[in-house]
């Protein structure tokens, strides 16, 4: 039987021209870039990765923003808030998931936190920051953190139900619109 | 010319990111020209100390190893 196969001459070898320098190099400056992550999970290692992640960008000197939605929105809220919403199913959510950056779940043998507390003394013996620590170190570096809005209102979150220095709430557009030109993480 | 050093970071026993962390904090406080020492013991500061030079400017004038710690050599 006849395979039919493409002829190698149809394909044209691309030409990449290497250059020296980088962008921006030759003038000494780098070029100014961003980062915006979209966290919209939850769970110990999301929030982890995206702390590391927006603390890294913040002083390679991006402008680094993150975006919270969903499960992504409970880390921002305050540790001492317990019972939230204005309806009971709003309110069963909360009671179920604690929210609070100190209050992460792994999505993998959690064991009833017993798997976070293993993780956590990981972390104090290899010397990584906590989540709650590089949140304020980044908030300091001047990360931008908009919760959006959609799940604060579908949550039944107040803003006093979320700790300081937030960016007012924002929408899907605005994410988007602030994103646009650098580079989007989607945890 | 002797290379003054305006400060030594001992970022020792830390990991990722807080070495390139704290390093960018330090570089905030400094003025534009003066030297900055590093000391780490993250083996994947070497790749991350040489990104962070490239994407922000400032010169990584010197890396070298000795039992396990890393000096890093960095100019604002």
């Amino acid at each position: 039987m006849a395979v039919a196969v493409r002829p190698e001459t149809a394909v044209e070898p691309i030409q990449v021209t290497m250059t020296e320098t980088a962008p921006g190099e030759a003038s000494g400056k780098p070029v100014a870039n961003k980062v915006t992550i979209i966290l919209a999970h939850g769970d110990f290692e999301s929030v982890m990765a995206a702390m590391i992640i927006a603390n890294a960008s913040v002083a390679m000197e991006q402008e680094t923003n993150i975006f919270f939605t969903f499960w992504g929105l409970f880390p921002l809220l305050r540790d001492d808030v317990r019972f939230s919403g204005g309806n009971v199913m709003q309110k069963m959510l909360f009671g179920m998931n604690r929210g609070g950056i100190s209050h992460l779940k792994t999505s993998k043998l959690n064991f009833a936190g017993i798997g976070p507390a293993m993780f956590n003394a990981l972390r104090r013996k290899y010397k990584v920051a906590s989540a709650k620590e590089m949140l304020e170190i980044a908030q300091e570096m001047g990360v931008k953190l908009y919760p959006c809005q959609m799940t604060l209102d579908l949550m039944g979150f107040k803003p006093e139900h979320l700790i300081d220095g937030l960016e007012p709430p924002a929408g899907a557009a605005a994410m988007l619109g602030f994103s646009t030109g650098g580079t989007t993480l989607f945890i | 010319m002797a290379l003054a050093v305006a400060q030594t970071l001992d970022l020792k026993g830390l990991s990722c990111p807080l070495p390139i962390l704290r390093t960018a904090k330090a570089m905030k406080q400094m003025e534009l020209g003066e030297l900055v020492e590093i000391l780490a013991t993250d083996p994947g500061s070497v790749p991350d100390f040489n990104a962070w030079s490239k994407a922000t400017g400032h010169a990584l004038l010197e890396q070298t190893e000795e039992g396990g710690v890393y000096r890093f050599l960095i100019r604002k």
